[in-house]
């Protein structure tokens, strides 16, 4: 199983960089190598470990490697593994949807927001329907921010509202109409069965019921949320992984700006 | 004991004062209320049970009825107790009767006291004496056949569906879990009935009813008795059901239970009033049951800062010793909460969790703590995420917590997979094996950062329970002292369940719990 190891051999294929052709990174160029690790629930013996490898086959990996196993309960084995992917993909044709905003810092976004529009923008945001995680919108919105990264309330040009988790969506669009808000901020954390889809397809139905929903941005965000499931959602934006405040605000920023001068 | 940390005893002694005069104050006022689910649990503990055709469980049925002819303030007890006398019929079946709208029971003489007292009293037994021998066979077991050291090694199984939970808890157990917890569905917390029967459907979390309490039991025991070690169960009495299900719990034999006075009003938005009076009856159950409550103080940390709001976990910890010292729990079931949340990228933090967790373990000497892991630094990185969790186990053995709430690697990507969960415990076992007597060996420099960090928390959150205690608790939470929530004293869900209680209200499991022991 280790001769690979110490092979002195040159793989056959090219070392060269192809973003045409692009495959994953082990220590030499197009190598392939992808770790990975999944359970079966099978017994742990021979025929499991060799069940194991066939599936990487299936999956598309040379060389399968189990390189740890262990079973985790009985009829249930846990496995470490290695492979080379066979499959490749081509860099230079691939399009994502993505918040076309150029970032700015906080004083740049309050000087933009003090410029351009000449009052503090109204947001309110909360983790809505039955979601009872805030951490995803405390990130966005409390003072301190996260991870080095200010939050909304500490914009000078933000008048910010945290209202917290287990927001209905009926009691958010009443607050936004009391406030009158500039922006909407909907977190969404748990997504197990699409539960969030559905809590967020209802904001937007009940905001143009309300004859609401062009006259306010309405933003979503998530570890699970992407800016291409946001707009077909019909959300403005959407942001997910590795977003902080800064994006948010730069974003709200010019996207208020295009709204108000054009 | 001789403190580690140069603690000034003191002080600690100031702060417990301190924080019994807040919750007296409390208690000054729990005393004359009672609520919807206080007595939908006195229904629960008399043996009702079960859903009408529209599925309303049937303890909901009395209550509302009840409230709905403007009779509630005497008690359920009042009620059941007359018309047991009077039509000889059980709790179970008067309930059904109202159900079928074919009987007022508001309409029925009112007995001499002592034969409704005598109607009742059969079956009030019946629950103690159920509760009790469910105790007795958990002291039995333990006694017997053995339980696992601390810290127990706690985790969490959350399939929403309560016969997969089963599989993944019985895995756990032989994988070394000593505390199965059962994530409920979300949103149940703000439910204000507990649905009815197995159920297999639920959204990052399994419904608790009554009838997966009592598989998961059974399925606990089982895998208790093949491995020579009690395997505790563990669910959420929190929310606006919170004493009805301790009274579930107790009836079906549960071990650890959350259990906060105040979690639910800060991240539930529960009304605070309902809650102080909801936990009072929770917490009285939970004691006589022998069940382990434990505090959501991990919690603020999750929207304040792990090292600047230190203090205000101390102090809701001391309030939360308090208030359930009133309601009769003694110190070896409370699992008291405070968690490792620091940011990873500060310099030294993990001299200052040492210091926090040591703190806290001197300043409650015989409680079980809970010490709950990593969560808001969890960022994906499995890789990072598995080594901070090492660190908080390092930490955990060290300072002898109770409870090891275990972190898992993939914490904010999804509810466990069967293998996180044995990496976890793997990880656990390792460190608490490697490092066993690592506390015993080390003491910290005097005027060093970890002593100094302990006595900064302790002082300043001396200064915190004194602003409290001057402003009394409920208007410190309407001023946001904790997590940075404010809640207003009148706002929250569930205020319209809370009512005062008339003269001739009567609840005498308060009295018959308190304080029993076996």
């Amino acid at each position: 199983m280790s001769s690979g190891l110490y092979s002195m051999n040159n793989k056959s294929g090219s070392q060269q960089l192809n973003l045409k052709k692009l495959k994953p990174y082990g220590d030499t160029m197009n190598d392939g190598r992808v770790q990975l690790s999944f359970t079966l629930p099978v017994p742990c013996n021979d025929e499991a470990i060799e069940a194991a490898k066939q599936l990487m086959r299936k999956m598309g990996f040379e060389n399968p490697q189990v390189v740890f196993y262990k079973e985790l309960t009985q009829g249930f084995t846990f496995f470490n593994c290695y492979g080379e992917s066979t499959h490749t993909v081509d860099y230079t044709a691939i399009h994502v949807p993505k918040v076309q905003t150029e970032l700015m810092t906080m004083e740049e976004t309050d000087a933009f927001i003090r410029t351009h529009i000449g009052r503090p923008l109204v947001v309110i945001g909360a983790s809505t329907g039955t979601d009872a995680h805030t951490v995803g919108i405390d990130a966005i919105m409390n003072m301190k921010g996260y991870a080095g990264h200010y939050g909304l309330e500490r914009y000078e040009m933000f008048e910010a509202y945290n209202l917290g988790s287990q927001v209905s969506n009926e009691d958010f669009i009443a607050k936004a109409i009391e406030l009158n808000a500039d922006a909407l901020l909907v977190s969404q954390t748990v997504t197990q069965k699409d539960v969030h889809i559905k809590n967020m397809v209802q904001l937007v139905e009940l905001l143009e019921a309300e004859n609401l929903r062009h006259k306010v941005v309405l933003v979503c965000g998530g570890p699970r949320i992407t800016h291409e499931l946001a707009k077909e959602l019909g959300y403005d934006a959407g942001f997910g992984m590795n977003s902080y405040a800064d994006n948010v605000a730069s974003y709200l920023a010019k996207e208020m700006d295009r709204r108000v001068n054009g | 004991m001789k403190s580690k940390l140069g603690l000034d005893f003191t002080k600690v002694a100031e702060a417990k004062k301190i924080a019994r005069s807040i919750a007296a104050n409390v208690q000054d006022f729990i005393k004359d209320y009672s609520t919807v689910a206080s007595e939908r649990t006195l229904c629960r503990l008399l043996g009702i049970d079960g859903v009408n055709i529209d599925d309303v469980p049937y303890p909901n049925v009395v209550v509302d009825y009840l409230r709905e002819k403007n009779v509630l303030e005497q008690g359920v007890l009042f009620w059941l107790g007359h018309g047991m006398a009077s039509t000889g019929l059980s709790p179970q079946q008067l309930a059904e009767k109202i159900a079928n709208e074919s009987f007022d029971i508001t309409t029925i003489e009112i007995q001499r006291s002592e034969n409704f007292l005598a109607a009742l009293q059969p079956h009030i037994d019946k629950a103690v004496q159920r509760i009790r021998a469910n105790r007795k066979k958990r002291e039995d077991f333990i006694a017997n056949i053995g339980e696992g050291n601390k810290p127990y090694i706690y985790v969490i199984v959350a399939t929403g569906n309560i016969y997969e939970d089963v599989v993944q808890a019985q895995a756990a157990a032989k994988q070394g879990a000593d505390i199965i917890a059962v994530i409920r569905s979300t949103g149940q917390s703000l439910l204000d009935y507990v649905p009815y029967g197995a159920t297999t459907e639920g959204f990052g979390g399994t419904f608790a009813t009554q009838e997966n309490f009592r598989i998961m039991r059974k399925a606990l025991d089982e895998v208790g008795e093949q491995e020579g070690r009690y395997i505790r169960l563990c669910n959420y009495c929190s929310g606006l059901c919170m004493p009805e299900i301790a009274a579930m719990g107790a009836l079906e034999g549960l071990d650890v239970m959350l259990n906060d006075a105040l979690y639910g009003i800060l991240f539930r938005d529960i009304n605070m009033q309902r809650t102080m009076i909801d936990q009072y009856f929770s917490r009285i159950i939970n004691g006589f049951a022998g069940v382990i409550i434990n505090t959501g103080e991990d919690n603020y940390l999750t929207t304040a800062d792990a090292f600047e709001e230190a203090h205000t976990v101390l102090a809701s910890d001391l309030i939360n010793e308090q208030l359930a010292l009133i309601a009769g729990i003694p110190e070896e079931q409370m699992g008291l909460g405070h968690a490792f949340e620091m940011d990873p990228q500060l310099e030294n933090g993990f001299l200052y969790e040492l210091a926090q967790a040591q703190m806290t373990r001197e300043i409650f000497p015989k409680a079980p703590l809970k010490y709950m892991p990593p969560t808001k630094f969890m960022t994906g990185n499995i890789f990072r995420g598995q080594l901070q969790d090492a660190l908080f186990n390092q930490v955990a053995i060290w300072t002898g917590q109770g409870i090891q709430l275990l972190g898992m690697m993939t914490e904010a990507i999804h509810t466990p997979f069967m293998s996180d969960r044995f990496l976890a415990i793997e990880n656990a076992k390792y460190i608490f094996s490697n490092m066993k007597s690592i506390g015993d060996e080390m003491e910290f420099k005097e005027n060093g950062l970890i002593r100094n960090r302990a006595k900064q928390v302790l002082d300043e959150t001396l200064e915190l329970l004194k602003k409290i205690d001057y402003e009394g608790l409920f208007t410190a939470l309407e001023k946001g002292i904790f997590a940075n929530v404010k809640r207003p004293k009148n706002g929250g869900k569930g205020l319209d369940g809370v009512f005062k209680k008339s003269k001739t209200y009567h609840n005498p499991f308060i009295h018959l719990m308190k304080g029993d022991t076996l």
